[in-house]
């Protein structure tokens, strides 16, 4: 049978409740794993609605009050057992309850995999085939530009650098079972035992910074944006402010873009500040710039900056039109100095956008700032894109899995078992976390056994 | 050529049903099996001292190489009986790790061996071995149809098998000198490399090399270390129980500094680094040279000196494969502990030879060019006698099957070596001489090389590869180990009867009884050792059968585990691909999907899934666009 899949399927942020869908032959043994309801057995009557909690059953802890309806194969949606539990809109609560269930058995679907199990199991008819092809495309494209955001920050290279150490191992394992006559050391058992540990300490660490956010930060990504000196800087330490939460260090963000997490209204916000957007010729500005278009490029809502003390500008306009096509919330700053911007002309350039007067000298206008970036999200105009919870879920997902599967390993290792079954959970560790980066290329290991080792008759 | 043509210009000298072109390790095994399945069948050799030929070194078997040679057996080729027949030191490898990994190696007499499998060739009734070198086929509406020999005849057939290794278009590399040859001084078939290409069978340049053969005389033995076989002698067919034979040990010696200096000042003259090579060598056989290149802070490098074979008192260096001049040879290898005297009676050469690329290959081995023209061997890409047979065999059995209409013989991954071998050819391609290991295998406790006949001989069976007698033979045995197994699940042991017995040998004390199954997946615990407290009458088994029983017992868990993950992975194998589907006509696949799955035309869904460049979105996509079809169908 197909294994058994999860996700949200509910539009983030948009209303008040959320649903965690699964679906397979699983579903009801996952339910019943974390699904407790009050005063009575847990006996499920095919689609009625239950009330009760979610509980993790490691800790017993209560994560949310939820609504659970169970149904049978096969008139559901995908045509399998399905389970869908009704729970708070909150996308931290949502996201508890799917990593409770991942945890518990399921995988995180991929891009319209829910749709596309309708349609193989002949749920859907035939004129909505063309329409299932969209949408697993039109999904996975924008997921993959996440993944690729992910890769060019400090997550994937500490991923990557992890890989690269079980890598080592694996091709010592490899070379030892493949080439048992060559002038080689063998791999001893304490040594990988320690390999293992250490990577496993790596891994937790990865892991528990998602848990506080720090890698994974979820929220509405809100990018600033201007060309030099426009205020960006004070704006973004005025909206911080007392709201600050965790200031992000991730490597490789370097010194050009500032992430910094903060909550407006309940809605966490991930706001970053940009380099200034303007022509250049010096090489390290230039990739620093780069890095702004794709930071902003990658954001579900970009506040542009401008400068009332002075005439619009080329510049000014360039940004502009690169950023015509997004959702823009328009700033124009330094309001206490001489007014020389013409707000017409920005007003014809964009006229959908918001436009707000503030002066970072006395505060006056932050208010009404916060108060557009919370209608917005509330209204419906912007929402966070679902790739980048469903890209953090996974690699979430993931990276524990790569834990036990090197925890495995590590059990056998300590009771001698032979060299080839300790190489498998290493190697499964290590696909798993090649399945973070996207690569999907299966001779490494073969490669890096003939870079290394000196081999052959 | 066309049949038209042929008959005005040429003489009919036969009919057959299968040609087979190279009498090398796969054309052996491609003829043998077509004649055993009932086909007149013709093979060809260049020169019929090159049957089954050993132009390398004197041994077979190894890891994953081993695992071939078993499964060859279990599918009811010759490679393992003529190796059992003709080998002179016998040794299991890597005994210090799991069973999955054990691997028989032999060293081979080589004459032995060629004389021994060109024997039982000649007694095979229907298959007719010939002298001649094949120079072109005949081709009638994208089919072959025969072949051409250079004396200007020719023979007629329902299928060709193309096995022609080293040969085609061979060249040798020694030094700056470089001419047109075969291996081993044997003449090269140039003009089949001209015909092929006019057919439209593209083809490229693969390299590889051998070391030098030296006089065992010369040498002096007391400097080196003895390197002796298994006491106990593990015979590689199935079909023999035991084997009892005298061995004879090779020598172990390394490289020094001084070695290397005398590489290092002729480095240029090597035809590897002059430029004049342009094949592709495999990374596992670096020359002596490219070892010393590239790995500059090994200060030694292992060789070892193996006979050729009892009647002859060459011996094989291993590990000193160079394309260095003969003087530079020479004074390279009079370097080395215990060859100071050597006296080298052939130098190393490199050869560079043609070879097709396996993506034009379907899974069946069937050329998607030229319709009933199958292909083994080194010319699809792999290196290695043992390599090279398993495709002979496959070869060999679908070319049959072909002829018979029925559907051919598709190894998965999870069922055999040879499946991973041929899958990773013609749906990943190779940059190198493809070799199998073990850690291409992703089922690799499951692949063992004491189960291969439960893996295959049924398999053989169903597809006419595999006796009738053969066949019951190994239902008996499958028999013998259920009925062991069976008895040592059910045989209950008291704690009183063996706690002390137990505690002797380190093992922890029972609290309850305990069958003598759950007693053997301790580590430490045997079938031999157990033999004391297990008191009823133990069955009389051969060595494979024990094995298979124990491992099947200590390895449960694990391999219960690979079988859930290989459930999972046959469903994908299950889902059929038709080979004529033009992926450009799908909409929703990436560019580089489509281009990939239009070269390689995967025939199932679990192929498509291991061609590079296919991502799981596009597999989703392409499942999406079959159920539209098969409804659209309905």
């Amino acid at each position: 049978m197909e294994d058994t899949i999860a996700a949200i399927s509910t539009a983030l942020g948009e209303g008040g409740i959320g649903i965690v869908r699964i679906s397979g032959q699983e579903s009801f043994d996952i339910l019943n794993k974390i699904f407790v309801r009050e005063n009575s057995k847990n006996e499920f009557i095919d689609r009625h609605m239950y009330y009760g909690n979610i509980v993790n059953p490691e800790n017993m802890e209560t994560i949310d009050e939820v609504l659970s309806v169970y149904m049978k194969a096969p008139n559901t949606y995908t045509c399998e057992d399905v389970v869908e539990i009704n729970c708070h809109g909150s996308i931290i609560s949502q996201k508890r309850i799917l990593d409770l269930v991942l945890n518990s058995g399921a995988r995180l679907a991929e891009p319209g995999e829910f749709t596309k199990r309708a349609f193989l199991n002949g749920r859907l008819d035939l004129s909505q085939a063309e329409a299932v092809i969209d949408l697993i495309k039109a999904k996975t494209d924008k997921g993959f530009n996440v993944a690729i955001n992910h890769l060019q920050g400090g997550f994937s290279s500490v991923v990557a650098e992890i890989r690269e150490e079980l890598l080592n191992v694996l091709a010592q394992i490899t070379v030892n079972i493949d080439y048992p006559d060559e002038d080689i050391e063998q791999v001893l058992y304490k040594e990988i035992e320690k390999k293992l540990k250490e990577v496993n300490i790596e891994i937790k660490e990865l892991i528990d910074s998602a848990e506080i956010g720090r890698i994974f930060n979820e929220g509405i990504r809100v990018a600033i944006v201007g060309k030099p000196n426009v205020g960006k800087s004070s704006l973004m330490n005025s909206i911080l402010g007392e709201n600050r939460v965790i200031v992000t260090s991730v490597p490789g963000t370097t010194r050009d873009t500032i992430e910094e997490s903060v909550n407006i209204g309940g809605i966490p916000i991930i706001l970053t500040d940009t380099a200034g957007i303007r022509k250049s010729e010096n090489e390290i500005e230039k990739h620093g710039i780069e890095r702004s278009k794709e930071k902003f490029n990658n954001a579900d809502l970009g506040i542009l900056v401008l400068d009332s003390s002075r005439m619009l500008d080329e510049e000014d306009v360039n940004i502009i039109e690169k950023i015509n096509d997004r959702k823009v919330l328009i700033v124009i700053n330094k309001i206490d100095l001489e007014l020389k911007l013409e707000e017409k002309h920005v007003k014809n350039m964009i006229p959908e956008a918001k436009i707000i007067r503030t002066s970072m000298k006395d505060m006056s206008g932050l208010k009404d700032v916060k108060k557009a970036i919370e209608e917005m999200f509330l209204g419906g105009k912007i929402k966070q894109q679902e790739s980048h919870t469903v890209n953090n879920s996974r690699h979430k997902d993931l990276l524990i899995k790569a834990k036990l599967s090197i925890d495995d390993g590590t059990e056998l290792i300590k009771k001698n078992e032979a060299l080839e079954i300790v190489e498998i959970d290493i190697n499964n560790a290590y696909k798993l976390l090649g399945e973070i980066l996207g690569e999907t290329i299966e001779d490494d290991i073969i490669d890096r056994v003939f870079s290394t080792f000196c081999l052959g008759k | 050529m066309r049949i038209e043509e042929c008959k005005k210009t040429k003489i009919h000298m036969g009919d057959y049903d299968i040609i087979v072109v190279g009498a090398g390790h796969a054309g052996c095994e491609a003829g043998l099996i077509a004649g055993r399945m009932g086909m007149k069948t013709l093979l060809f050799s260049i020169n019929l001292e090159a049957v089954a030929m050993m132009p390398c070194n004197p041994s077979i078997g190894g890891t994953g190489k081993g695992h071939l040679v078993r499964e060859i057996d279990a599918l009811g080729g010759e490679m393992a009986i003529n190796t059992d027949k003709t080998f002179i030191q016998s040794k299991m490898l890597n005994l210090s790790k799991g069973p999955a990994v054990h691997s028989l190696r032999v060293q081979s007499d080589k004459q032995q061996y060629h004389i021994e499998m060109k024997k039982v060739i000649e007694n095979e009734s229907l298959v007719s071995l010939k002298q001649a070198e094949v120079v072109d086929l005949i081709i009638e509406e994208d089919a072959v149809v025969g072949v051409v020999t250079r004396t200007d005849t020719y023979f007629t057939a329902k299928a060709v098998i193309l096995s022609t290794g080293t040969f085609l278009g061979g060249r040798i590399f020694i030094g700056n000198s470089f001419y047109d040859g075969g291996p081993n001084g044997l003449t090269p078939s140039i003009k089949l490399a001209d015909s092929l290409k006019k057919c439209g069978l593209p083809l490229r340049r693969f390299k590889t090399g051998t070391p030098c053969r030296a006089l065992s005389k010369s040498l002096n033995y007391d400097k080196m270390l003895r390197q002796d076989g298994d006491e106990k002698i593990v015979p590689f067919s199935f079909q023999n129980e035991t084997l009892e034979k005298e061995q004879v040990p090779c020598w172990l010696s390394y490289t020094n500094e001084n070695t290397h200096n005398v590489i290092r000042k002729n480095i240029n003259k090597s035809a590897l680094f002059s430029g004049n090579i342009e094949g592709v060598g495999p990374r596992y056989c670096p020359s002596i040279e490219d070892k010393i290149d590239r790995f500059k802070d090994k200060d030694r490098h292992q060789l070892f000196v193996e006979p050729e074979g009892l009647d002859t008192d060459e011996v094989y260096i291993q590990g000193m494969s160079s394309s260095l001049p003969e003087d530079v040879q020479e004074s390279f290898y009079k370097t080395i502990p215990g060859l100071e005297d050597i006296e080298i009676v052939r130098p190393a050469y490199a050869i560079e030879y043609d070879c097709i690329d396996p993506l034009e290959l379907k899974v069946s081995l069937e050329s998607k060019a030229i319709k009933n023209l199958f292909c083994a061997g080194q010319f699809n890409g792999s290196s290695g006698y043992e390599e090279a047979a398993a495709q002979g065999l496959i070869a060999g059995i679908n070319a049959v099957r072909k002829i018979r209409d029925k559907e051919p013989l598709v190894l998965g991954r999870s069922d055999a070596y040879i499946g991973v071998l041929i899958d990773d050819l013609v749906t990943k391609g190779t940059n190198e001489p493809y070799r199998i290991m073990t850690s291409r295998a992703e089922y690799r406790l499951l692949l063992r090389q004491d189960n291969a006949d439960t893996r295959l001989t049924e398999i053989g069976y169903q597809y006419g590869s595999v006796s009738e007698e053969r066949y019951n033979k190994f239902l008996e045995k499958k028999e013998r180990i259920r009925k062991e197994r069976e008895r040592l699940d059910n045989t209950y042991i008291m704690p009183s009867k063996v706690n002390e017995f137990l505690i002797e040998r380190g093992s922890t004390a029972l609290n309850n009884k305990i069958s003598l199954s759950e007693l053997l997946r301790r580590p430490e615990m045997t079938y031999e050792s157990i033999k004391e407290i297990d008191q009823e009458e133990r069955p009389n088994l051969a060595y494979h059968e024990i094995t298979q029983i124990i491992v099947q017992i200590k390895y449960e868990g694990y391999i219960n585990k690979q079988l859930q993950q290989v459930t999972k992975q046959k469903k994908m194998e299950k889902r059929k691909l038709d080979e004529t589907l033009d992926y450009s006509n799908i909409s929703g696949l990436r560019i580089e999907a489509t281009q990939k799955l239009n070269k390689v035309k995967p025939i199932t869904i679990g192929q498509a899934t291991r061609i590079s460049g296919v991502s799981p979105a596009d597999i989703s996509v392409l499942m999406v666009y079959l159920e539209k079809e098969k409804r659209n169908g309905k």
